[in-house]
């Protein structure tokens, strides 16, 4: 079976389970907006201030929340699945592929619909090019905080803690995500140019492909 | 014969402690052979380090004719099958799914999945999800993933533990069908009666090495 062939029935197998276990979408979600609705009401809805930290709230929540979905996968997985994948000739970078891309998936929508939650609960106001460089960003966040969260998956495999532990690896690691994502919002409204911004996000989506293909195979040869 | 797995001199540490000392194991073609004793003897850590899973600290140790400190063990580990303590099912999946999915990693067709899973009757249980489904069902699957694969070396770590007796049956006929085609096995088990009804050579381990049995 060829790397993409193994990577896609990861990422489809992957996909059918959260259609039946719905921890995304009919769990983290609703939890997620019930988070976001809690700050325009300790703002004590003054409109000003709500419309003005909307974005940021949303990057904070998403961030926070999307390290849940990033994460699931690690969650689940048992030694016996690990060494089913071994013995079946699974390559790891495939495994570490498959992952990412129906993780992508899953957060890109998440990331989407938080991002439509944030908009109708704080109306932000951003500037004509704001919105798609908003979108865009979402986009390449949710790639981003995908790839580092299957990659603190992989590292924290076998450990007792994996859970937290992932999630310490995750939040500073993700800090390049959240400065790209909200200093090219920022750029539009100081109208300079979010070309910096965005390519640091492609950066960073990059090298965690790059650096979560490459440690694959060694990580998983370490927790033999 | 030909040599399905040798083990000398092996030593096998976990987490700094010695688990398998100075451990010897042949296994020819054709051959079963059981290994028991006690919980925390390291049966399963002898089990893993057959199965190429579990790194060895000293000595030698090939599988199929490969040294296991090899870098690229693909092939050979495509030639393994493994039935742990745990059966690996994902419990969203119906059954037919599961075995679906483990025929799609091995690149085999989905042509005979349904076949297999009535081979080992769970014909009429395919669409049922695995996390609705009995140890035994689950274990009857891991049975049928067997029979699609066909290894040359079967791993049975306490593989009949829980099983009524037609699933011991089945144990017993896929052990039959894998040595019936020049491959291997190697059960361990606390269970000496099951082993010494389907293996030639017995062992006890202790103390990390591997002892004839009385």
């Amino acid at each position: 079976m060829t790397f993409w062939r193994q990577a896609v029935e990861i990422a489809r197998v992957d996909l059918v389970v959260e259609r039946r276990a719905g921890e995304t979408f009919r769990i983290v979600l609703p939890f997620s907006i019930v988070a976001l609705m809690v700050f325009p009401l300790a703002l004590d809805l003054q409109l000003g201030i709500v419309s003005t930290v909307g974005i940021g709230v949303f990057w904070a929540l998403g961030i926070l929340f999307g390290m849940q979905v990033a994460l699931r996968q690690s969650a689940s997985d048992t030694p016996e699945r690990r060494d089913l994948h071994v013995l079946s000739g699974v390559d790891p970078a495939a495994r570490f592929t498959g992952r990412a891309l129906s993780g992508g998936v899953l957060m890109t929508a998440y990331l989407g619909l938080m991002l439509v939650a944030m908009a109708v609960l704080f109306d932000p106001e951003l500037p004509g090019g704001g919105w798609p460089v908003l979108l865009v960003s979402t986009v390449l966040v949710a790639v981003g905080l995908t790839e580092l969260g299957t990659l603190a998956g992989e590292v924290t495999t076998g450990l007792r803690s994996r859970t937290p532990l992932a999630s310490l690896i995750v939040a500073p690691l993700a800090l390049p995500l959240v400065i790209g994502a909200s200093q090219s919002v920022e750029a539009v409204e100081r109208d300079t140019s979010i070309l910096p911004w965005i390519l640091l996000l492609i950066a960073s989506d990059l090298a965690l492909a790059v650096a979560g293909v490459a440690l694959a195979k060694p990580l998983e040869e370490a927790t033999q | 014969m030909e040599t399905i797995v040798q083990l000398s001199d092996t030593r096998v540490t976990l987490g700094g402690q010695i688990v398998l000392d100075g451990l010897d194991l042949t296994l020819r073609a054709g051959e079963s052979v059981g290994v028991a004793g006690p919980n925390g003897s390291g049966k399963t850590t002898l089990v893993r380090t057959v199965a190429t899973l579990q790194t060895i600290a000293a000595g030698h140790a090939s599988v199929l004719g490969l040294d296991v400190g090899e870098h690229n063990l693909t092939a050979v580990r495509r030639q393994i099958a493994l039935i742990g303590h745990q059966p690996s099912l994902i419990p969203e999946l119906t059954l037919a799914e599961n075995l679906d999915h483990r025929a799609r990693l091995a690149g085999l067709g989905r042509d005979r999945v349904q076949n297999a899973l009535e081979v080992v009757g769970l014909g009429d249980a395919s669409d049922r999800r695995a996390e609705a489904c009995s140890f035994g069902m689950k274990r009857r699957v891991e049975i049928a993933h067997v029979l699609l694969i066909k290894p040359r070396l079967l791993l049975l770590d306490e593989a009949a533990s829980g099983l009524d007796e037609s699933a011991r049956e089945l144990v017993a006929a896929m052990l039959g069908s894998v040595r019936a085609r020049g491959g291997g096995a190697i059960m361990v088990s606390h269970d000496r009666a099951h082993l010494s009804a389907h293996c030639e050579s017995l062992f006890d381990l202790r103390s990390g090495r591997l002892e004839a049995a009385p």
